[in-house]
């Protein structure tokens, strides 16, 4: 890593780092809300993730040098207190969350001038950093319930965000509305979950509850417990079939809040997921194995190839990226599934890449639509011409996304195909092949239309996006391609997570 | 200079065009000079580096780990160096060429056209001295998305439809197919080089290597082979000096290079010969021979015609590295060099008279040979030696293909060949020689200049030096089958 955070920061401060990356955002969201001139309240949201972002890097490294990190909220000894635990599974997911959020952040100073009205831009920012504390604080606890509580926080506020898009198209609303129902039956079969689990092992802390889980682990309870978490977290993370409220969340909300989520929330729920099929219950147990390969496996491969597919045939760009998301869910999942380190590591590098590009992507569809006023694809019709920047950008995106060497896209790709290969499992290479086809299709079009059609008089009045805009925009634009041809520093990070999520962190 | 500047130079100067074409967007006669010198620079160039594979040095230069194991490796042996010497020879021509056709025929986008010639010769640069099979695909795949804005130049409907296609099938077979190859080779072999003898050889069973070997053979889009042909055809909306240096030469000939590479370095020619899927791909490749000529047969425009005997062509390689003997190797290689100089000549004949006269459909043409000596002559020049006439270069790799067949006892490709070359003459011949004869005896008007002056100067030079380059090939034989000569081995 460039610069060694951790010696910066003063002894104290280091003891307390994993709480120190949910508590700042957290205390000023409320803080944001009660300011009435909204540049204050964007200043303060920065500040505070811009904290955050840095005491994550610093826990990244603490981690890297001395291994898992327990800290005992209260003084309140886990496993009866609630424990936060940092290890290499989850430091690079609050990393990743926070950088995204420091970029999101700055792209949305230009665009909720346009998206929002004025007298909701603090009250907005209030719910976004409640949104972004709640996703570190599901990345960081340790503990089960815990976990719900902050997979609230963060879902709740989430809706807001969304519904805030009515004001500009009132069919935000009704997106909101549908994730708040289907959000809520994810979070409260979270929950019931976690219930049974309590019945079954009577704890919840997680470190626990895996230690006792293989005694009982043959029992109805823990087997109902497991089904409902997993559904659950499943419809959070947006696993097809349960990924019905997302193509609409995406293209309604204001722009700012579809970056943002496209590029962190389902990443969280993701993590969420990993965290509790692989460090709370163990891939080695009998019903987990059958649910890999009989349920996550084939729905994986259906996401893949069915949205994908889906993507192809939608005329607004915003709901096609989003289809596009649902597939790429479908990736992550199919490498999750091999229940192997390689396949595991493969994921969380692909999920990690996902989220550069589809926030990329997301800002440069944003930036054109600043002043060009629809997505639909066919406006789209030659921007490049007027928007150069914005494009090119969009562009090196696009291939990422369809996993052009030289791009990140590519390099995870392999790496899925390699574990897929490693356990003989020819078919998920089958789908994932198609899969991409499919991807240069859609992609080709929007490039196409981008870059060749030829722009009327409604595209030739495109500005090229704010500065603002093109630096967050650029960012990931750029880390896209420099992680596609160096990925060392992410593969050695993924590494580490499998390692953990494998052995328990024991090399 | 050291081999490793001298590989990254390679891959540098391009790009330096790339940026200077770039800069210099106007002021277009600095802006040509910039992309002649960076051509002369580069052949300059790949001349030292093929001299010093000639004597051979061990030239390579490596990455550290990217990411799971994987590098960009870059390798000299003969046969890249001799692909690296043609592009970037060529690039020299065409480039002149360019220069005449573009402001000749006043197109729009130049500098957008110049900067992705660049990046395309970047490309090319990367295949030919590609040191794994991981910096060979990546290589592969700048060269297809660098051409893509080339072919969709016009960006009226039929241009972006053209482009649409040839940019699918590329993308689509290489994802669908060649990656696949790629990482199932990573996953047996543990490591991707490109070793002599062949990576795989003992580490596959006959049924798994023909599997792969299909896999490669289709991937590789860009080879042509059917029923991934129809992107070549398609890609002729493109301005003619694209379809002159990339479809006749640097992106087709990367395409069959690729399969040349993976036919001795990959699988090697023992393990070659002893998979039942050979046998299907050359069968494929004969095939692809024959009906393609058919079809080229019944295209009356010039260009669709030489696309066409282009895919044709492009197969006889194929066939030749899937013979998997020294003779059958080495006619693929040759054919390389001596297709490429004579199609390259063959597409700018036909953008000379495109430029001059507006003329695309061959059955306008007659008689206009008295009006444009030069062109018609070289045309005639080259397709003899795309036929095999001595004394031209295409009658060497066709001996060496027709020897190769008969050592590895596959009598039906030394007919699939005769058959071929009838058909060459059937569809190249009639073109040079009624553009020679008088024109209709009813009309007896010739079609006229479109452009005051004819063909520019410019069009005319580099088509008339790969015309005589072709008959230096045919004398020049020996220096090129000794150079590739120990990629092969001495095998019976």
């Amino acid at each position: 890593m460039l610069i060694d955070v951790l010696s910066l920061l003063p002894e104290s401060w280091v003891r307390h780092l994993p709480v120190l990356v949910v508590l700042g955002p957290m205390l000023l969201s409320p803080i944001c809300a009660a300011m009435p001139k909204w540049r204050i309240a964007w200043a303060l949201a920065l500040f505070g993730i811009i904290t955050s972002s840095v005491f994550a890097f610093a826990l990244l490294q603490d981690v890297m040098a001395h291994g898992r990190i327990s800290y005992a909220l209260g003084g309140w000894a886990p496993p009866l207190g609630i424990e936060f635990a940092a290890d290499m599974l989850n430091a690079p997911v609050l990393v990743l969350v926070s950088v995204i959020g420091v970029l999101a952040t700055i792209f949305a100073m230009p665009t909720i001038v346009q998206d929002i009205n004025e007298e909701k831009r603090s009250l907005f920012l209030s719910a976004y950093l409640l949104c972004f504390a709640g996703l570190m604080g599901v990345a960081i606890t340790g503990d089960a319930f815990n976990l719900f509580v902050f997979l609230e926080i963060s879902s709740i506020s989430t809706y807001v965000l969304v519904a805030i898009g009515g004001s500009r198209d009132r069919r935000a609303f009704t997106a909101a509305y549908n994730y708040l129902i289907m959000g809520s039956l994810g979070a409260t079969f979270y929950v019931i979950g976690i219930g049974f689990l309590y019945a079954a092992t009577g704890t919840l802390n997680m470190a626990d509850m895996a230690s006792r889980i293989p005694e009982v682990a043959d029992s109805k309870t823990i087997h109902a417990g497991f089904a409902f978490i997993v559904a659950g977290l499943a419809l959070k993370a947006a696993m097809f079939p349960l990924h019905q409220w997302l193509p609409n969340a995406y293209t309604y909300s204001p722009s700012f809040v579809t970056v943002f989520l496209s590029a962190t929330a389902t990443k969280v729920a993701f993590y969420a997921l990993v965290r509790l099929l692989f460090s709370v219950f163990s891939p080695e147990l009998e019903f987990q194995q059958v649910v890999f390969t009989w349920v996550l496996a084939p729905m994986a491969a259906v996401a893949a190839i069915a949205c994908s597919f889906q993507a192809v045939f939608q005329t607004n760009i915003k709901r096609m990226l989003a289809y596009s998301s649902v597939a790429q869910v479908g990736y992550m999942l199919m490498g999750l599934s091999l229940a192997s380190a390689a396949g595991l590591s493969a994921s969380m590098f692909h999920m990690i890449n996902h989220a550069l590009m589809k926030g990329a992507l997301f800002m440069a569809v944003a930036g054109v639509v600043m002043s060009l006023g629809s997505s639909q694809l066919k406006d789209f019709a030659g921007v490049a011409r007027k928007a150069p920047w914005t494009a090119t950008a969009l562009g090196i995106s696009a291939l990422s996304l369809v996993g052009v060497p030289l791009t990140a896209g590519f390099l995870s790709k392999v790496a899925l195909f390699q574990a897929a290969l490693m356990q003989d499992w020819w078919w998920a290479v089958v789908v994932l092949a198609i899969s991409s086809v499919l991807a240069v299709l859609y992609v080709g079009r929007m490039l196409e239309t981008v870059f060749f059609k030829t722009p009327g008089p409604a595209q030739l009045q495109v500005k090229e996006a704010p500065l603002m805009l093109l630096i967050p925009l650029w960012v990931l634009a750029l880390g896209s391609i420099y992680f596609g041809l160096d990925a060392s520093f992410i593969t050695s990070l993924t590494d580490g997570a499998a390692n953990v999520a494998f052995s328990g962190g024991q090399p | 200079m050291s081999n490793e500047l001298l590989i990254s130079l390679i891959l540098l100067v391009p790009l330096l065009v790339a940026g200077a074409v770039l800069a210099l967007n106007s002021i277009p006669d600095v802006r040509e000079a910039a992309t002649l010198v960076g051509a002369c620079a580069l052949f300059i160039l790949c001349t030292v580096l093929a001299i010093r594979t000639g004597s051979g040095q061990e030239i390579a230069l490596e990455s550290p780990d990217i990411a799971l194991g994987l590098t960009f490796a870059f390798k000299l042996e003969p046969l890249g160096a001799m692909f690296a010497m043609i592009a970037s020879g060529l690039w020299i021509l065409n480039s002149l060429y360019s220069i005449g056709y573009m402001r000749g025929s006043r197109e729009r986008n130049q500098t957008r056209f110049y900067v992705c010639f660049g990046l395309a010769l970047f490309g090319a640069m990367g295949v030919a001295m590609a040191g794994n099979l991981f910096t060979l695909f990546v290589f592969y795949e700048v060269l297809t998305l660098s051409t893509y804005p080339l072919v969709a130049h016009k960006g009226d409907e039929n241009a972006r439809r053209g482009a649409r296609i040839y940019l699918l099938t590329l993308l689509g077979t290489s994802i669908g197919f060649l990656l696949m190859a790629v990482v199932w080779t990573f996953a047996i072999a543990g490591n991707l080089d490109f070793v002599e003898g062949g990576l795989l050889a003992g580490k596959v069973g006959p049924a798994l290597g023909s599997v792969l070997l299909l896999l490669f053979a289709f991937g590789v889009g860009k080879a042509a082979l059917m029923p991934f042909h129809f992107w070549l055809p398609n890609a002729m909306v493109a301005p003619t000096p694209v379809s002159a240096l990339l479809h006749a030469v640097a992106v087709v000939k990367a395409g069959v290079f690729t399969i040349l590479k993976v036919s001795v370095y990959i699988f090697g020619l023992d393990l070659l010969s002893a998979l039942p899927g050979t046998e299907i791909v050359m069968w494929v490749g004969c095939f692809t021979i024959v009906v393609a000529s058919l079809i080229a047969l019944t295209k009356d425009n010039l260009k669709a015609r030489l696309a066409y005997s282009t895919v044709s062509q492009l197969s006889y390689v194929t066939v030749g590295a899937m013979l998997a003997n020294t003779a059958g190797a080495s006619g693929a290689a040759l054919q390389i060099a001596m297709h490429a100089m004579a199609k390259i000549t063959l597409f700018m004949c036909a953008g000379a008279i495109y430029v001059a006269t507006g003329k695309t459909e061959i059955s306008q043409m007659r008689g206009l040979g008295r009006r444009m000596p030069i062109v018609f002559t070289c045309f005639l020049i080259a397709s003899l030696s795309i036929i095999g006439v001595p004394p031209l270069g295409g009658s060497w790799a066709k001996y060496e293909l027709m020897q190769g067949a008969v050592d590895a006892d596959h009598i039906y490709v030394v007919y699939v060949l005769i058959a071929s070359t009838l058909l060459n003459v059937a569809y190249l011949l009639p073109i040079a020689l009624l553009g020679l004869m008088p024109p209709n005896a009813d009309t007896l008007e010739v079609a006229g200049f479109k452009r005051p002056g004819g063909a520019p100067f410019l069009t005319v030079l580099p088509l008339a030096i790969t015309a005589i380059g072709c008959f230096v090939l045919f004398f020049g034989v020996d220096v090129i089958s000794d150079f590739i000569s120990p990629v092969f081995g001495a095998r019976p």
